[in-house]
């Protein structure tokens, strides 16, 4: 962290607008008057490091957040593998680690059923959702828009305190005596309103549920922010058609999470409720555990609806932050302007506007009225529709580029990949039809994992890679970056494409063994295969985990515009203090994408630098401007 | 012994690896601070790409031939026909997508690598390309979800009137199995009647349940609709019975049902298959708790004249078990005496899976 408190190094590598003239704003210029006003040099260090308000440290705390719960998340589920590849197999040597949970030399099935539980709950909410936009939008929105800091700094604080507190509150229930919850990461009721159904259900749950409220306060005290700093902080000139895609996704995702957080919100307060306080919004006609409940009325396909509201933004919240940092990266590292960037722009809200009314497609066969199926499926595979205007414009911005393989841009044509590779399958299982064979197979999981999962990981790994320079000052180490990546990208599809095979054959998920049935005896090999494909894949990781920390401390130190690029992050100082910019904030007078411009000098021409200083490369619009 | 040389070499490995990682940096800091120059590791990574396209294209044509034999589960019912042939067009159609596309990321990756001198070309956007790749996906959507909802609306349409009903109940951690008896109505049951002698909690003094009988083992007639009411009794659980291409949820409190016509006998498909052990199985597709993983039923399917037989041999639940009648004819006359009657019994309204009338 040494660097970190460095004083913002000017001459350092400056390279200023690239040659393209001078900048407008001159850093040196105004320096230390502005300086004070912004920076507090003298902070405890408890305020600048653990309660900091600054947007960039809590850009770096969720994103260290985030490494944490993915080794727990990816250890889980090399624990899984392990029961799924080997289910004679004998679980003896984890009993150190796992206690009471191997019996007998097996694992206890409940505690796999946890397993799965918790991987997908670590996954999906504290890692791909926390780690990454919390991660990307804390630390892109002020830099991208100008900004000196978040609206509130206060609140953004708050932020990652909640998450902080419901981290620890779901890593305390990894341990507790009756385990974590495990009825699956959707916590369908009444499984999970009923200890006596299953033992996670007690206090596992209750600690799941308590935890989650507390993520959702934290993902709508960020969401808030990220959406008021985009809208009120823009700095002089950066009108909404001049932001980098990568703000135009994390704006859009913040307003999904707003509006589909507290759904989830009010279907754990109803799961309460029905848990501790003896209602019915979800029971009706149980006889468990030799004894008929009083709850009447209640339905349990009202949760779903619930859960699902927020459940399928959630995906898009996911994925959408990572479509936005691809582009940029895609754009950047090919030379190239992003082509179509109004259809981008319009694909994001289109996607973003549908995946508001797809949320049934989840509930085909759980006896929903088929007419309902029906609409559900019609605006389902419209959804298909933007994402390929999407996949097409990527495609278009390669088409005759001048494309560097940094380690980021490489990871982000793997996310290009694998979000056709996924997307596609999600044709069949948005087919009401079709999804009567596939839904809870591992057909189901391997689409998910390959377009949610795998894709979303993706888009961290190139943002990390990417803004790496910016947040520490240092560079990751490329060759071990290279390794990562292709060891990562081979597992992922090594794990997932079998998965598909395996689906088809109607394999369930969540299913401790499947030696009880002869129809589902065929892919004990494949089991195997996907085992080791998947445990060699967590450990690539490891490169990254090492390469991250590594470089933290003793990496190379970066220039301040490493990768040649247009947005305004790279204007600041090589490490920007608090207030990002020693002087004014620049102002922008051109969209972010002037990459290659026929004309000019260098083969990029950043947002700051005004038409007047580009005489020979202007277009004759711009020319106008210009005058 | 061989682990510890497994672990010993395992970490020599490690060792030299950061030998050599450590040797890099090193080198890499003395040729100065951070400059970015584009060299070999550029064509490696783009050459590797195209690589990685006919490597990984030609891994995953293989094994997916490999595997095609094993992966579909043998299919006996009429709409598991036309799923089928759904499934496998959809499939070729998102194929021929995955192709294109797929081998223009790659290629695309791999030819426009760097190259000294060369310029990308700018070119931000073309509306008239824009409109073409959002209407032709858009055309194709649409006649994937024409044949899907036409299909949808056939298969959870009204079951025929003359189905073969069966009920299913779902329990942790097995199937209940009803049939409705020589009246075809089955009988009120009440999850209040539930204890160890009754698993259906069936209202013995409703006349319907007279010759109610349950199973173990299913029994549908070859080539005649049957229709499966589905129940639980605790938690969510799912009836999957992948080779009838039929799924659907059994929810506590909302009974649920999906009707379907057996095409091939038990016999015909162990003959088909040359596998004199082959069941058709049902297993339960949502998480249920400890031993969701073992909770099973067999069907068999019958010639309709053998499942009359079956049928007809059947001994009702009542007849079985007279102490359990006995005990309901005298709480029936407490009731009478007692105003306050138990919990109305209720036959909760049918979901509108076969009833919708649009």
């Amino acid at each position: 962290m040494s660097d970190m408190s460095a004083k913002p190094n000017l001459s350092a590598g400056v390279q200023t607008a690239g040659g393209v003239g001078t900048a407008p704003v001159s850093h040196t210029e105004h320096g230390d008057a502005h300086h004070d006003e912004h920076e507090h040099h003298d902070q405890h260090w408890l305020w600048k490091y653990v309660f900091s308000q600054d947007h960039k440290v809590i850009g770096k705390q969720f994103l260290i957040t985030g490494i944490f719960w993915a080794i727990i998340g990816g250890t889980l589920s090399s624990l899984f593998r392990l029961q799924l590849g080997w289910p004679e197999g004998t679980m003896e040597w984890l009993t150190p680690v796992l206690g009471k949970w191997v019996e007998g030399g097996k694992l206890n099935p409940e505690f796999y059923l946890a397993l799965v539980t918790m991987h997908g709950t670590i996954m999906v909410f504290f890692v791909l959702t926390a780690g990454l936009s919390g991660t990307f939008s804390n630390f892109l929105i002020p830099l991208q828009v100008g900004a000196r800091d978040m609206a509130s700094g206060f609140m953004n604080m708050l932020s990652y305190w909640f998450f902080f507190l419901s981290s620890l509150i779901m890593f305390f229930s990894l341990f507790l005596e009756t385990g974590p919850a495990a009825s699956g990461w959707t916590i369908y009721p009444p499984l999970s309103a009923l200890p006596q159904a299953i033992p996670g259900s007690g206090m596992g749950m209750t600690m799941w549920l308590v935890s989650m409220v507390f993520f959702i306060v934290s993902q709508l005290l960020g969401g808030v922010n990220y959406v008021t700093t985009v809208i009120n902080l823009r700095t002089r000139g950066m009108s909404m058609s001049k932001l980098p895609l990568t703000i135009w996704a994390f704006f859009l995702t913040a307003i999904l999470g707003i509006l589909s957080f507290p759904v989830l919100f009010s279907a754990a307060l109803l799961l309460v409720f029905d848990r501790s306080f003896g209602t019915s919004f979800f029971l009706s006609d149980i006889y468990i555990a030799g004894q008929a409940l009083p709850n009447q009325g209640g339905s349990p396909v009202l949760f779903q609806h619930l859960f699902w509201f927020l459940g399928h933004p959630e995906v898009y919240i996911v994925i959408m932050p990572a479509m936005g940092m691809v582009s940029e990266i895609l754009a950047t590292n090919a030379r190239k302007p992003i082509f179509g960037y109004r259809a981008m722009i319009g694909s994001l809200i289109g996607i973003s506007l549908l995946s508001f009314v797809v949320w049934a497609h989840h509930m085909f066969v759980t006896g929903m009225n088929p007419f309902l199926g029906s609409v559900f499926m019609f605006l389902t595979l419209i959804i298909a529709v933007p994402s390929g205007v999407k996949v097409f414009n990527w495609l278009a911005t390669l088409w005759r580029g001048n494309i560097r393989f940094t380690t980021a841009m490489l990871f982000s044509i793997g996310f290009v990949s694998l979000f056709i590779s996924g997307g596609l399958t999600g044709i069949i299982l948005g087919n009401a039809t079709l999804d009567i064979q596939m839904h809870n197979t591992y057909f189901v999981v391997a689409h998910f994992h390959l377009v949610m999962g795998s894709s979303a990981f993706f888009g961290l790994f190139a943002g990390v890679y990417h803004w790496f320079p910016k947040m520490f000052g240092r560079m990751m180490d490329e060759k071990l970056g290279y390794i990562h990546f292709w060891l990562t990208f081979a597992g992922v599809y090594l794990v997932f494409l079998p998965m598909h095979y395996i689906g088809i054959a109607g394999f369930p998920r969540r299913y401790y063994a499947w030696t009880g049935f002869d129809s589902f005896s065929q892919f004990a090999d494949m089991n195997k295969f996907i085992s080791v494909a998947a445990i060699i894949a967590f450990a690539a990781q490891f490169i990254f985990i090492f390469n991250f920390f590594y470089s933290i401390f003793r990496g190379r130190r970066a220039t301040q515009n490493p990768w040649n690029s247009t947005t305004l992050e790279w204007t600041t100082p090589l490490v920007p203090g608090h207030g990002n910019w020693p002087g004014e904030i620049p102002a922008v007078y051109r969209w972010p994408y002037d990459y290659s411009k026929p004309g000019s000098e260098t083969d990029f021409i950043p947002q700051n630098v005004p038409y007047s200083q580009t005489q020979s490369s202007n277009l004759p619009y711009e020319q106008e401007l210009a005058d | 012994m061989s682990a510890l040389t497994i672990v010993a070499v395992l970490v020599l490995l490690l060792v030299v690896f950061g030998l050599l990682f450590r040797l890099q940096i090193l080198s890499s800091i003395f040729s100065g601070s951070f400059t970015r120059d584009i060299g070999m590791s550029n064509s490696v990574n783009a050459v590797l790409m195209l690589v990685f396209l006919v490597g990984g294209g030609g891994w995953f044509a293989y094994s997916f031939v490999e595997n095609y034999s094993k992966m579909n589960p043998p299919i006996a019912s009429v709409h598991g026909h036309h799923m089928e042939t759904m499934f496998w067009t959809t499939m070729a159609v998102i194929g021929v997508a995955f192709a294109i596309t797929q081998t223009l990321l790659f290629v695309y990756a791999y030819k426009y690598q760097y190259k000294e001198g060369r310029r990308a070309y700018f070119f931000s956007h073309n509306n008239k390309i824009e409109v073409i790749w959002t209407i032709i996906p858009a055309i194709v959507m649409a006649a994937l979800i024409f044949a899907g909802w036409k299909a949808w609306t056939r298969i959870t349409g009204p079951a025929p009137k003359d189905s073969v009903v069966v009920e299913l109940m779902g329990k942790q951690f097995n199937w209940l199995v009803r049939y409705p008896g020589r009246d075809l109505k089955l009988g009120v049951i009440n999850y209040r009647l539930i204890d160890a002698s009754n698993d259906f909690g069936i209202d013995l003094n409703d006349q319907a349940s007279q010759d109610d009988f349950t199973v173990t083992e299913i029994h549908v007639p070859k080539g005649h609709p049957v229709l499966f009411k589905i129940r639980s009794r605790d938690v969510l659980h799912a009836v999957y019975m992948p080779n009838f291409r039929v799924q659907m949820y059994a929810v506590p409190g909302m009974p649920t049902r999906f009707w379907f016509t057996p095409t091939t006998s038990t016999d015909e498909m162990r003959a088909k298959l040359g596998n004199p052990n082959f069941k058709y199985e049902l297993a339960c597709n949502q998480i249920c708790g400890k031993s969701h993983y073992a909770m099973k039923a067999t069907i068999v399917v019958d010639e309709p004249d053998d499942y009359q037989n079956w049928f007809a041999s059947q001994k009702s639940f009542a007849s079985q078990n007279p102490d359990l009648v006995a005990s309901f004819k005298k709480k029936a006359i407490q009731d009478i005496a007692k105003p306050t009657a138990p919990a109305e019994p209720k036959e909760v309204a049918p979901v509108p899976l076969a009833n919708a009338s649009f």
